[in-house]
Formats: structure tokens, sequence, C-alpha cells
């Protein structure tokens, strides 16, 4: 799972409000290259919780990979640094154990082998 | 990539070893999935640069092929763990990224425009009734560019009706009607190759 998955899912629990975003606890990750692509950075950057992307960088120790703020949006057409900052926290974390946990509820998501399972229990759909 | 090139690749997926019969576990072949997934992006620019999910990814089969035609990011959902290893392997093996979730479809909640485009076969509903069209609800609430699905022939016009009407799609066109070959994978299919008629279809919601 990367952060941008990571960054679109809330929890699904029934009766849940404010299941989002969902804490990461991340105990083995792998970063991968994957190609630098400007135009998708800048298109999906508007659609980005940014405090939820902080965050989860945060769960790797990555404590200075993005500033606190969401950066202006035309910061990032003309920083480059910044933008392939974004490229990898977004896109080039991959989280391979772990967990995702309900910030309402405390309920634990486990992630195992890379896919995180969201399934319900039956009490909770 | 060529059309001939994503259908030769696709044909090396590793497919379901032990289909589960309750959650139709059957793959689209290399021959409709390649065809599928380079008209959503030659005749509709669905594809490259964007983020697709497959609903009911299986094995793997949709998103790769997005993954081929230039998908920016693709997200594989599914609830049988099983098929999402496998997906995983196939991912790896074939040298694309492909993000997984364990979940079912009907409980996905997703935040944001995040996904552009959703493709999906998904069960037909004939051991659940109506997971057809529980998949397609969904999709329309978390595309915000186009869902490409495949449905049985026999339920065009209901499936428009709906889209339409109560899914309030912009539009709901069938792009074309194929033979899909269900291989005998359960018991109780009688002949070796259940061929039936199916639509692919591409709505924007
Ligand atoms: C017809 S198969 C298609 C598999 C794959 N997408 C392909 O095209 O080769 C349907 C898939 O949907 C999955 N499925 C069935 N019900 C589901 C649900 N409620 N939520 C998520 N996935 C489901 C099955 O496990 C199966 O992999």
């Amino acid at each position: 799972m990367r952060l941008l998955t990571h960054n679109m899912l809330s929890c699904n629990i029934k009766g849940v409000k404010n299941g989002y975003p969902l804490r990461l606890e991340a105990e083995k990750w792998t970063e991968k290259e994957v190609d630098f692509n400007a135009k998708f950075l800048r298109g999906i950057f508007p659609k980005i919780d940014w405090p939820a992307l902080v965050g989860s960088a945060r769960s790797f120790g990555f404590n200075d990979l993005l500033p606190d703020e969401a950066p202006d949006s035309s910061l990032l057409a003309s920083d480059d640094d910044l933008l392939r900052r974004f490229h990898h926290a977004l896109l080039e974390i991959h989280v391979e154990e772990g967990g995702l946990v309900c910030p309402e509820t405390g309920r634990r998501f486990p992630i195992n082998k890379g896919i995180p399972n969201l399934l319900l229990h039956e009490d909770e759909v | 990539m060529k059309l001939k090139q994503i259908e030769s690749l696709l044909g090396r997926i590793q497919q379901f070893s032990n289909p589960k019969l309750d959650l139709e576990q059957y793959p689209t072949g290399p021959h409709i999935a390649s065809r599928m997934l380079y008209t959503a992006e030659n005749t509709f620019g669905d594809v490259n640069g964007k983020v697709v999910a497959d609903f009911g990814c299986g094995c793997g089969t949709l998103g790769i092929a997005s993954a081929f035609l230039g998908a920016d990011y693709v997200i594989g959902i599914d609830v049988d763990l099983k098929s999402l290893e496998t997906a995983s392997q196939n991912a790896e093996n074939l040298e694309v990224d492909v993000d997984l979730i364990q979940c079912d479809v009907k409980n996905l909640s997703s935040r944001g425009q995040v996904i552009d485009t959703v493709v999906m076969n998904p069960p037909f509903g004939t051991r659940k009734k109506g997971s057809d069209m529980e998949f397609l609800s969904v999709a329309f609430k978390v595309a915000s560019q186009a869902v490409y699905s495949l449905h049985k022939t026999s339920t065009r016009e209901h499936i428009k009706r709906v889209a339409l009407r109560d899914f309030s799609a912009n539009s709901a066109e069938v792009l074309c009607e194929l033979r899909f070959d269900v291989p005998q994978l359960y018991k109780f299919h009688k002949k070796k190759e259940v061929d039936i008629a199916v639509d692919l279809w591409r709505f924007v919601p």
C-alpha cells in the first residue's frame, strides 16, 4: 500500500463519523523508484489531503520530507525539489506490514504483504 | 504499447487456481481485457495519466492492462485475499505497480476525487442477486471521469434505466456486444464452456 491509497481511505464502519485519516502504523516498508511525471503530480495535488499525507510520511520517521502547511500550487510549478519530495511520499513508499487505525473507534485494520484488510465484521456493517 | 503486445502479456497472468463459486470468480480473457482497456484509452483517453480502480480485480487482469496503457496509479479491490496475492505476484512478474486493497466493494469508502476511472468485470449477480448493481452504484460514487463495465446483454435495458435514473449518469453507452466464455469452472455447469452474451459499457458519471 502506498500513501496515495492511504490518503483516500477512511474507516468504513457503519455509524463512524470521524473515520479519517486512518492512523498509519508502519512496521515494515520498502522504497521503490517510480517514473517521475510532473503533470500527473500537479493534477493530483489539489485532490490530496495534505495533513494526512504529512502525517503518514511521519509514521516512517520522514519528519522533514514535506512542509507541514500545504504549499501553494504555484510553488509546486516552480519548485522542482518540492515536487520530487511530493512524488516520493505519494508514490515510492510501500507499506508492507503494519496497520491502519480508525481515529474514532480505535479499530485496527491490518496490513499484511502490502495488502490492507478493510473487511468488516458482521456487527460493523 | 501495441494491442497485440498487451494481449500477449496478459496471457501470462496466472488466474484463479481454486475459483470460489459464490464470488463468481472467472477471469476476463486476454482478448477481451486488452480490447476493453485499449478502447478506453485510444477512443476516450480515460487511462493514460489517470488513477484507475479495478473493482473485483481478481488476479489483476484489468488493472494490469490499465497500467500497460499508461495509467499512473492503479488500485485493485477484491474481497478475496487469495486472488489479491496472486494479483500482487502477477503485477510483480509483469513489472507494473498495482496497489491492492482487501475490501467488499459495497463497503468501500473513499474520500476526495482521486479516482478518475473505474474498470470492472463484476459478478453478474447469478449467485448473489444484485451484486452487479451494487458494484455499479459504488463505481458511480468514486469515479470522476468514466466507468467501464461488463454486464449480461439480457440486462441491457435495466442497466440503462438504473444508470440514468438512479445513478444520474451523464451517459450510458454500450460500446460493443461480446461473447464471453465462462469456462467450466463449476460442477453445475454441464457444458464445457458456457458462452454468454455480454455488453461492454461506458458510463460517464
Ligand atoms: C468475474 S470475476 C472478475 C475478475 C477480474 N476482474 C478479471 O476481470 O479477470 C469477479 C471478481 O469479483 C470479486 N468479488 C465478488 N464479490 C465481491 C465484492 N462484494 N467485493 C469485492 N470483490 C468481489 C471476486 O472475488 C472476483 O475476483
